[in-house]
């Protein structure tokens, strides 16, 4: 048992008007260990961010269960913070605010954070008036400021440029190189989750399960002239044949 | 001209100001040329004189604060009410099923279908004026606030879960602020109708008021007077409107 252990997780959506319902997932199980970066890797439609909001909290499972440090998991909690893939800053916060936001949030944290997130001179700009890596950077630092046990991040990059997108992921990294706070990362991108993760678990198409775990040997700190080294493009070879098939079960299931 | 595509504030103001040219040199070609007799529509100039008078002899300035202080008082009251109600029903799911359907019917029921119960009920007085225009615009305001409550974007809300919001602190830190640009809009837009009403309420058993003053105007075949007044309310409307609009910039810098 893990520092964050998914145990046998199912979760149905009932039918919309009298259709079939949909099992989204089928007796997951997963364990995180504490300082752990994990990838949850899949194709879309697989299941991974539902997996990801029953752990937030945020949706409730239809068996099995979820256990931090611990504790079971029922509702929403400071303790699992959370970066969405939709831009969610409060727009009517400027960036100092949103992340003062969080009930263990401080004025110094958030003063520290904004330095770490490169945001320095923009602690007093409404999120209109942000980039779309800026915002994602504040909500990072909003999540972080609140000193969750475990970090929770749903594609937090995936409505960004190539190049914005590269530098989030070093960013992120750099903060989990320093600081080692336990993350669970879902994403679709397989470049993404070799460079960022210690592990990554690969999903099958609907209804998802942990399909196959794999350990990325790749030593810290991370550079970006990794992606081009043999040992990443081994693993990325043998990701991309096991996400290919998952893709394609998941063409054919919609064909059907 | 190019769809969607915006014009500078110059060109905009002159635009504006263009169209009231236009349409006082068509009154002028009319009324000036002879082809409507001057008994159904008075000239600009006569019309203006008129009003002149209307002010310098007759204290119309009186009537203008009476009517106003109505639409003012009644729509104040309405709003103290139907915006807290409306912020409740918004949020909390049973408390809207429990008035929404009453208040949906209720808002189709005409003010001034209204009045002569009204005056059985409350007499001719200031009572019964207020009455008209609260009638006609507390439904409207209870139902659009919960609306624009209602539909705030979910993913703020869960994001606030995430950072340890309670139940309270999601109306307090999220509808509320995030519905307030909203919530004025729709009060400058019922502040629109509730001139509607009050000048209906002073058409019927009303001894003060512009519309009092439009309906005594008939009864010597004053068009001038008549067509004077109805511009005042034009005038005041618009007045009101733009400061409305000043207001809600002001006060919601992050939304404009």
């Amino acid at each position: 048992m893990g520092f964050l252990a998914i145990e046998s997780l199912s979760r149905v959506f009932p039918g919309v008007r009298g259709g079939a319902p949909t099992q989204a997932l089928d007796k997951t199980d997963l364990a995180v260990e504490d300082n752990d970066f994990i990838c949850l890797l899949g194709p879309s439609g697989c299941g991974k961010s539902t997996l990801l909001r029953i752990v937030a909290g945020l949706d409730s499972p239809s068996t099995g269960r979820v256990m931090l440090d611990g504790a079971p998991v029922t509702t929403p909690s400071p303790d699992r913070g959370m970066v969405f893939q939709s831009y969610t800053l409060f727009p009517w916060l400027t960036v100092r605010q949103n992340i003062l936001f969080g009930s263990r949030s401080t004025a110094q944290k958030a003063k520290e954070l904004v330095a770490r997130v490169g945001l320095r001179g923009f602690e007093n700009h409404y999120p209109k008036t942000l980039s779309g890596g800026m915002q994602q950077r504040t909500a990072l630092a909003r999540a972080l400021a609140n000193d969750p046990k475990i970090l929770l991040l749903d594609e937090p990059f995936g409505a960004l440029d190539n190049q914005t997108r590269a530098l989030m992921q070093e960013l992120l990294l750099g903060i989990w190189e320093a600081d080692r706070k336990t993350v669970l990362f879902v994403t679709h991108d397989i470049d993404e989750a070799i460079f960022m993760a210690n592990r990554v678990a690969v999903m099958s198409a609907r209804p998802g399960r942990i399909k196959s775990e794999v350990k990325i040997d790749l030593p810290h700190p991370r550079h970006y002239t990794m992606k081009t080294s043999p040992e990443f493009s081994g693993y990325k070879a043998r990701l991309t044949e096991e996400i290919r098939i998952e893709a394609m079960k998941t063409v054919q299931m919609e064909q059907s | 001209m190019e769809p969607l595509r915006p014009v500078s504030r110059r060109a905009k103001l002159a635009l504006g100001t263009a169209f009231f040219v236009v349409f006082f040199a068509l009154w002028a070609l009319v009324t000036f040329g002879g082809a409507i007799d001057s008994m159904f529509l008075k000239d600009p100039l006569y019309t203006l004189v008129t009003g002149y008078k209307l002010f310098a002899e007759f204290n119309f300035i009186r009537d203008v604060g009476v009517t106003l202080w109505r639409v003012v008082g009644g729509f104040v009251i309405a709003a103290l009410i139907g915006v807290p109600l409306g912020i409740v029903m918004g949020a909390y799911k049973p408390v809207e099923a429990f008035f929404e359907p009453f208040v949906s019917f209720a808002r189709y029921l005409p003010a001034s279908a209204f009045i002569p119960l009204l005056i059985l009920w409350a007499g001719v007085g200031e009572t019964q004026k207020l009455a008209v225009i609260f009638l006609g615009s507390v439904f409207q305001i209870v139902l659009m606030v919960a609306v624009i409550v209602g539909s705030t974007r979910r993913e703020l809300v869960e994001a606030a879960y995430t950072l340890g919001a309670s139940g309270r602190d999601i109306v307090k830190r999220v509808l509320l602020p995030g519905a307030g640009p909203q919530i004025a809009e729709a009060l400058r837009l019922v502040l629109g109708w509730a001139w509607t009403y009050v000048i209906v309420a002073e058409l019927v058993g009303s001894s003060s008021g512009i519309g009092y003053m439009i309906m005594d105007s008939q009864r010597l075949l004053d068009t001038g007077q008549m067509i004077f007044g109805i511009f005042c309310i034009g005038v005041i409307g618009l007045a009101s409107d733009l400061m409305f609009k000043w207001a809600n910039q002001r006060l919601y810098p992050w939304a404009f």
